[in-house]
C-alpha cells in the first residue's frame, strides 16, 4: 500500500496541484510498519489518508502553509492521527492549505496556491484545498481537512467529492493548530458518504486532552436506506436567493425532486439571520485567531528573524516576515474588535448574532424538520485570482457554510450534479450530534444520483 | 494636616497541587530549567489545556476560608500580552466571573483594633515562566518550568489604612491559606507574591486619592518598607501642591525608594475575552459542601475556642493557634487531663520537637504533685523525645524529689558544719549567702530536694543558734 500510494503522490506531483506539502517514502514505509504491527486488521487498515497541514504529526513536518513554521517538526501526534492508527490506517502526506486555514480557495498558501484537478486555472476551494484535490483527483480515497467557517465543505462542493463537519466536540481538537478554537473542527473528505462515515466515526469521540469534546456513545454507522420516507426535510429560504447560479439552482432543484421521490417530506422554512453570519464569523474567528497566532514570536521554534534590537523587534521582524497578508490582516481585525473601547461595539454584538444564528436552527429543528438542504456554495468553483484582491467577496464565499460552524451543528457537502462541466455540492446540515442520520439520508441520495450519472453516461 | 492612608493588597499565592493548572508537569521548586515542561505549557502548535481538578478545590478552599461567595459557574479568559516568559502570547486567567468574590479576613490593627477587611474577589490563573539574565553572558535565558503553575489571585478592598495593617493583612492571610492546606506561601520560593495598591486623602473625604500601584514586594518586611516610602513620597508631592500621577511602581529595597515602571514595562490593554478552549467551570452544591467539610477549624475560631474551652489567655491561644500542629499538639496533651495553663507553657516555652502529648501530659501531672521540682522537670524533658516515660527519667537521672524530712534535715548540718565563715557572715546580716548555702544543700541532694523547703529550714537553722 505504502508503493502504490508513494506512486500516486508522486502522479499528483508531475500534475503540478501543488497539493501535498510534505510526503515522502521513507515516512510511507515508517507509517506501512507502524500499521503492519497490529494484530487484528482495524476498521481503515491500510488505507492511506492525506493530512491538512495543520494537524500535527511526528512521522513528517507541520508548517499550516505558514514561512512562521517552516520546518517545524511536531513532538507529538493530533489525537486524530493516533485514532487513525489505531484503526489502521496510514498517514499518506501533509496537504496544502491557506496560511493557517484563513481563506476559501487554497491561495494563501506561503507555498503556492492548490490547483483544481479538472481545470487548473480554478481553485479547489480552501482552506483545506490540498486534502480536497488529492481526493478529486484519485491519489487518496479518504483525507482529513479541518473546518472552521466551513472550510471542508465548500472545498468538496468544488472538487465533487463528500465533505462531513462533525458537530463541534464530537471530535477532539488536541493537535489541531488552532485557528477560531470556538469553530475549529478536524473533518472529512472522502468519494462517497460509506467512506466519509467510515472514518468519522474512527476519529470521533470524547478526548481527556481537549476539555471541549462531548461525552457520548461512540458515532453509529448509519444503516443503508432506500428510502426517506419519515425524514422532513427543510428547505430554507434565505439560501435560495434570487441571484443563485442558475447551474447551482438547477442542481439543487433536482436533488430535491429525487429526495421526494425517495419519500422525503420536503417543507420551506426561514432561518433569518443567516446573513449575520458571515459579518459575525469574521469578528469572532479574527478574534481568537489573533490570540491563537501570538505564540508564534520566534522566541521557542519555528522562524526567527535576525533583527538587532530588543525582544519587541525580535517580534515585529519575526511576525511581519512569517505570516502573509490574510493572516496579518485578521491578526490585525482580531487585535482591533477586542481593543478596550471597541470589544462591545464589534466582538460583543457579533457573539449576540451568532447566538441568533444558532437560535434559528434550533427553531427550524424545533418544528419538526429533520434535516436541512441547501446548495454548499453559491457558485461553482472560481478561477485563481478571481477574488484575491477583494476579501469580502472572497469572505462570502462561504455564505451557505458559514452558519452551521457558528451553531456548532453537523453538515456536509455531497455532489449533487454540474454546471458547465464543474461540480456542485449540496448542503444537508443536522442537529447537534445527528451525523448518523445526515449520513444515512446523504447515502440515500448519492445511490439515486448515481444511478442517475451511470444511465446518462 | 493630617492624612489618611487607603491600601488595597493584591496577592497571588501558589495553589498547592502536584501538577500545573492546565498539564501534568510537575511543579516541583528548583527542578533544573526547563526540565517540567509538556506541549502544553510550551504552548506548541495544537497542545490544548485541560483544568486541574485539584487546583480548583484548593482555590474554593481558599475562597471558603475568606467566607467568600463562591460562584457555581465562573470562566476562564485569556489575557492578552506579549512577552518571552509567555508562552502562548497570552495568560489563561480569570477576568470578568472570577471563582469567587466578596469575602472578608478579620485583622489586629495596632491603632484600631481589630478590623474586617473585604476581600473583593479571589480567581484562578496560571503562572508565566522566568527570565534568566546571568546563565548566559549577553543574552537572555528562558526558564518555563513555572509556567502553568496554578495561582490564586486574592484582591483586598481599599480598606487598609497604614503599611503595618498591609503587613498585618498579608500575615493573616498567609497563616489561613497555610492553615487551610491551600498553598505554603513561601515567598522565597515565588509561592507568595505581593503588589501594594496605595493613596492618600484626606480624613472624611469619601472619594479615593489617585493610587500608585508598587509590583512584587519580596518579603513582608519590604512590604512596609515600600508603602512606608510611597506614602511619603505621595504626601509630600502633595503638601508641595503638586498631584500624585497613576503609575506603576518597584521598589528597591537596597535604597529604600520607589521607582516608576519604564512605560514598556506596562501593558495597557489586555483584550481579555473568554477563553474558548475551557468550557465554563461549574462548582456544583455537592462539590462545594464536600470542600467546605474538608476545610479545617481556621485560626481565628480555633483561638476564640481555645481560649473558652481550656480557660487560658488571649496571647496563649493566639500563639496556639498560629499554627495548625501547636495547636492539635496542645489539644492533644489537654485530652490526657493536665492543667491546660501548664500545657500551654511548656509547649509556647520550649521549642524544638515535642514529645509524645501521654509524655508530657505525664510530666506535667509529675511537677503538679510535686513528684519532681519544676527545675528537675526542665532536665526531664529533653530525655522524653525518645520515647522514655517521664518517671523512668526522673529515676534514672535520680531527680525524683525528695520531700525525706531527715535527709533534708541531715544535708543541711552538712551544709552549716562545712561553711562557718559563710554562716558567721549570713547572721551579721549578709543575707544573700542564703542562697549560697541553698545551692550548696541542693548540690548534696543532686537536684532531688525541693529548693523552697531547703531555704525554709536552713533560714530556721540558722536563726535557731
Amino acid at each position: 500500500m505504502a508503493a502504490a500510494t508513494a506512486l500516486r503522490l508522486a502522479e499528483a506531483d508531475r500534475a503540478r496541484l501543488n497539493a501535498t506539502l510534505a510526503w515522502s517514502e521513507e515516512a510511507l514505509a515508517a507509517e506501512a510498519e507502524l500499521i503492519g504491527r497490529s494484530r487484528e486488521p482495524g476498521a481503515l487498515q491500510n488505507i492511506p489518508v492525506a493530512i491538512k497541514d495543520n494537524i500535527v504529526t511526528t512521522g513528517l513536518p507541520t508548517t499550516c502553509g505558514s514561512r512562521i513554521l517552516e520546518g517545524y517538526h511536531s513532538p507529538f501526534n493530533a489525537t486524530v492521527i493516533d485514532r487513525l492508527h489505531a484503526a489502521g490506517a496510514m498517514v499518506a502526506c501533509k496537504t496544502n492549505l491557506d496560511e493557517f486555514a484563513m481563506g476559501s480557495s487554497t491561495e494563501h498558501s506561503a507555498f503556492g496556491r492548490v490547483r483544481h484537478p479538472l481545470d487548473p486555472s480554478r481553485v479547489p476551494g480552501g482552506s483545506s484545498g490540498g486534502s480536497a484535490a488529492l481526493v478529486a483527483a484519485g491519489v487518496v480515497p479518504v483525507a482529513l481537512g479541518s473546518e472552521t467557517g466551513g472550510s471542508v465543505r465548500q472545498p468538496a462542493s468544488f472538487c465533487g467529492i463528500v465533505g462531513v463537519k462533525p458537530t463541534y466536540g464530537r471530535v477532539s481538537r488536541y493537535g489541531l493548530v488552532a485557528f477560531g478554537s470556538s469553530l475549529d473542527c478536524v473533518s472529512v473528505f472522502a468519494r462517497t458518504v460509506s467512506d466519509a462515515g467510515r472514518v468519522l466515526r474512527v476519529i470521533a469521540g470524547s478526548d481527556p486532552r481537549d476539555a471541549t469534546t462531548l461525552t457520548t456513545p461512540p458515532m453509529a454507522l448509519p444503516a443503508p436506506r432506500a428510502s426517506l420516507a419519515g425524514t422532513t426535510i427543510g428547505i430554507p429560504r434565505e439560501y435560495f436567493p434570487a441571484d443563485l447560479d442558475p447551474g447551482v439552482r438547477a442542481a439543487c432543484d433536482d436533488a430535491l425532486a429525487r429526495m421526494r421521490e425517495l419519500g422525503a417530506k420536503v417543507v420551506e422554512v426561514s432561518l433569518p439571520h443567516s446573513s449575520l453570519a458571515v459579518p459575525a464569523y469574521y469578528i469572532l474567528a479574527p478574534a481568537e485567531a489573533a490570540a491563537n497566532l501570538a505564540r508564534y514570536d520566534g522566541a521557542r521554534y519555528g522562524a526567527r528573524a535576525a533583527v538587532p534590537g530588543d525582544v519587541r523587534a525580535l517580534y515585529r521582524a519575526t511576525r511581519g516576515a512569517g505570516f502573509g497578508a490574510e493572516v496579518r490582516r485578521r491578526i490585525l481585525v482580531g487585535t482591533y474588535v477586542l481593543s478596550a473601547g471597541y470589544y462591545d461595539a464589534y466582538y460583543a454584538r457579533a457573539q449576540a448574532a451568532r447566538r441568533r444564528v444558532a437560535a434559528d436552527f434550533s427553531r427550524a429543528f424545533a418544528s419538526g424538520v429533520d434535516l436541512l438542504f441547501t446548495p454548499t456554495t453559491p457558485t461553482t468553483a472560481f478561477k485563481a485570482g478571481e477574488k484575491t484582491g477583494d476579501p469580502v467577496a472572497m469572505y462570502l464565499a462561504d455564505v451557505f457554510v458559514c452558519p452551521a460552524s457558528l451553531a456548532g451543528l453537523p453538515a456536509m457537502s455531497l455532489p449533487i450534479g454540474r454546471s458547465d462541466g464543474l461540480p456542485v455540492g449540496g448542503q444537508l446540515i443536522a442537529p447537534p450530534l445527528k451525523e448518523t442520520e445526515m449520513l444515512a439520508a446523504a447515502a440515500a441520495l448519492e445511490g439515486v444520483l448515481e444511478a442517475d450519472t451511470e444511465v446518462s453516461r | 494636616m493630617t492624612w489618611e492612608t487607603v491600601i488595597g493588597l493584591e496577592v497571588h499565592v501558589q495553589l498547592g497541587t502536584r501538577s500545573k493548572l492546565f498539564c501534568g508537569c510537575s511543579t516541583n521548586f528548583g527542578d533544573p530549567p526547563n526540565s517540567n515542561v509538556c506541549p502544553v505549557c510550551l504552548g506548541l502548535p495544537g497542545a490544548l489545556p485541560v483544568p486541574n481538578a485539584m487546583a480548583v478545590r484548593l482555590a474554593v478552599r481558599a475562597a471558603l476560608a475568606l467566607e467568600c461567595g463562591v460562584q457555581e459557574v465562573s470562566v476562564f479568559a485569556r489575557k492578552n500580552y506579549f512577552y518571552p516568559d509567555l508562552p502562548k502570547g497570552y495568560q489563561i486567567s480569570q477576568f470578568d466571573r472570577p471563582i469567587a468574590t466578596n469575602g472578608k479576613l478579620q485583622i489586629d490593627s495596632a491603632d484600631r483594633g481589630p478590623v474586617a477587611v473585604s476581600i473583593q474577589r479571589l480567581h484562578i490563573e496560571e503562572d508565566a515562566g522566568k527570565l534568566l539574565h546571568d546563565r548566559i553572558p549577553g543574552k537572555t535565558a528562558i526558564d518555563l518550568n513555572r509556567a502553568g503553575v496554578p495561582l490564586a489571585e486574592i484582591v483586598s478592598g481599599p480598606d487598609l489604612r497604614s503599611p503595618a495593617e498591609a503587613r498585618s493583612y498579608l500575615t493573616a492571610l498567609k497563616q489561613i491559606l497555610v492553615y487551610s492546606g491551600v498553598s505554603e506561601c513561601n515567598m522565597e520560593k515565588g509561592s507568595l507574591r505581593v503588589d501594594g495598591n496605595i493613596s492618600v486623602r484626606r480624613p472624611g473625604e469619601r472619594e479615593l486619592g489617585t493610587k500608585t500601584e508598587i509590583k512584587n514586594l519580596n518579603s513582608f518586611a519590604n512590604l512596609e518598607r515600600a508603602l512606608g516610602a510611597e506614602r511619603v513620597r505621595q504626601l509630600a508631592l502633595l503638601e508641595g501642591g503638586g498631584r500624585v500621577e497613576q503609575v506603576t511602581l518597584l521598589f528597591n529595597a537596597g535604597t529604600g525608594e520607589v521607582r516608576p515602571m519604564r512605560s514598556k514595562e506596562e501593558s495597557h490593554d489586555y483584550r481579555y475575552f473568554d477563553d474558548p478552549d475551557l468550557p465554563p467551570l461549574k462548582v456544583g452544591a455537592g462539590t462545594l459542601e464536600e470542600i467546605r467539610a474538608e476545610l479545617p477549624e481556621l485560626p481565628g475560631a480555633k483561638r476564640s475556642r481555645l481560649m473558652s474551652v481550656y480557660g487560658i489567655g488571649a496571647y496563649d491561644a493566639g500563639v496556639l493557634a498560629s499554627e495548625r500542629s501547636t495547636a492539635d499538639y496542645f489539644e492533644a496533651v489537654c485530652r490526657l487531663g493536665p492543667d491546660p495553663k501548664s500545657a500551654a507553657n511548656w509547649i509556647m516555652n520550649e521549642t524544638g520537637a515535642h514529645p509524645a502529648p501521654e509524655a508530657l501530659a505525664e510530666l506535667i501531672g509529675l511537677v503538679a504533685d510535686g513528684t519532681v521540682s519544676h527545675q528537675a522537670a526542665k532536665r526531664i524533658y529533653p530525655e522524653l523525645h525518645g520515647g522514655s516515660a517521664p518517671r523512668e527519667v526522673a529515676a534514672r537521672l535520680g531527680i525524683l524529689q525528695v520531700r525525706d524530712e531527715d535527709a533534708l534535715r541531715r544535708w543541711v548540718d552538712e551544709v552549716v558544719a562545712a561553711h562557718p565563715d559563710e554562716v558567721v557572715r549570713y547572721r551579721a546580716g549578709e543575707s544573700r549567702l542564703l542562697a549560697f548555702l541553698t545551692g550548696q544543700v541542693m548540690k548534696r541532694s543532686r537536684g532531688t530536694a525541693d529548693p523552697k523547703g531547703v531555704q525554709a529550714m536552713l533560714a530556721r537553722r540558722l536563726e535557731d543558734s
